[in-house]
């Protein structure tokens, strides 16, 4: 295992903590309700995983943390790989 | 800090988003030229990091929760630019996949936390290093200043946006925004520490070479 395999798991644990976040609203969300313009929120016009809660499943805990795992792994491969793309165009030039 | 869609006006979700389009762009030329093969996995493993721990939201005082932000921790590691590569991708997954700030105010959003958020972060680390010295204590003080400053400066950001947007007034928004993040910034400090102790504890050798960095990339 190189020390990354060790750091992508520990991030996964992270997310399976997530059910045990604050659900208190953020800051943001907190100075919008106190000063009248949280009403101005619109709601996203398509939905995929909305609010981190994996759809179709019952239980929202297990939900929650499903949406954190995928979330990790797909923001880890998004960011590999650009990260990755652009290396490599760069030794293609100098190549 | 992550803005819903309805908050901002036209003119803002246009600027921000072609300021951001273009910090994007010119943090892919950066990291081009400068991202070595072993950064590459740290990269990845950062997102994914901070991605997680977006979703712990902390609770502070007054029934209000926070949670990291994470780009000074991706600024100190990897450079101020790949930080913005970082945070861009963690935003625009939070965005597109889980509803997470608005589509319309991804372009904000990005430049709040993925781009004054890191440089501002980055530039109090710089300073403070350069203060207190570039020794294990100096850089943890510095990443936990750098780290409380970034959260509080992309919180006067957003609030600058909402008053320009007309969506709440300039003398409310403001010290409102600024004051609850001063609070929440302390969590993205003590954080920021806890996770560049443990980098420094295990691989010092991923952190980005002080004598590399020049002054043009602050």
């Amino acid at each position: 295992m190189k020390w990354w395999h060790w750091a992508l798991i520990a991030s996964l644990l992270l997310a399976v903590l997530s059910p045990l976040a604050s659900s208190s609203p953020d800051g943001l969300e907190k100075v919008a309700e106190n000063h009248g313009f949280i009403s101005q929120a619109h709601s996203a016009p398509f939905q995929v995983i909305a609010d981190y809660v994996f759809p179709g499943i019952h239980n929202e805990t297990l939900a929650t943390i499903l949406a954190g795992l995928l979330g990790t792994i797909v923001v880890f491969g998004i960011a590999y790989g650009l990260s990755w793309l652009i290396r490599r165009r760069r030794s293609g030039h100098a190549g | 800090m992550h803005i819903p869609d309805g908050f901002l006006n036209t003119a803002t979700i246009a600027t921000t988003y072609a300021v951001s389009a273009g910090g994007i762009g010119y943090a892919v030329k950066e990291v081009n030229k400068k991202l070595k093969e072993k950064q590459v996995p740290l990269m990845g493993v950062l997102a994914a990091f901070i991605f997680a721990a977006q979703m712990l939201n902390f609770p502070i005082a007054g029934g209000t929760s926070g949670h990291l932000i994470g780009a000074t921790l991706a600024a100190i590691l990897l450079g101020p630019w790949a930080a913005v590569l970082i945070m861009s991708c963690v935003l625009i997954a939070q965005c597109l996949i889980f509803q997470d700030g608005g589509l319309l105010a991804l372009g904000a959003n990005i430049f709040n936390m993925g781009i004054i958020a890191p440089f501002c972060g980055y530039f109090l680390y710089k300073l403070a290093t350069s203060l207190l010295g570039d020794s294990r204590k100096g850089r943890l003080i510095g990443g936990s200043i750098g780290a409380w400053g970034s959260v509080v400066m992309a919180a006067i950001f957003c609030a600058i946006e909402l008053a320009v947007s007309g969506a709440s007034p300039w003398k409310v928004v403001l010290p409102a925004m600024a004051g609850i993040h001063a609070l929440i910034g302390i969590g993205e400090g003590l954080i920021t520490a806890a996770a560049l102790s443990l980098v420094m504890a295990t691989r010092a050798d991923l952190w980005q070479p002080l004598k590399s960095m020049k002054r043009s990339e602050i």
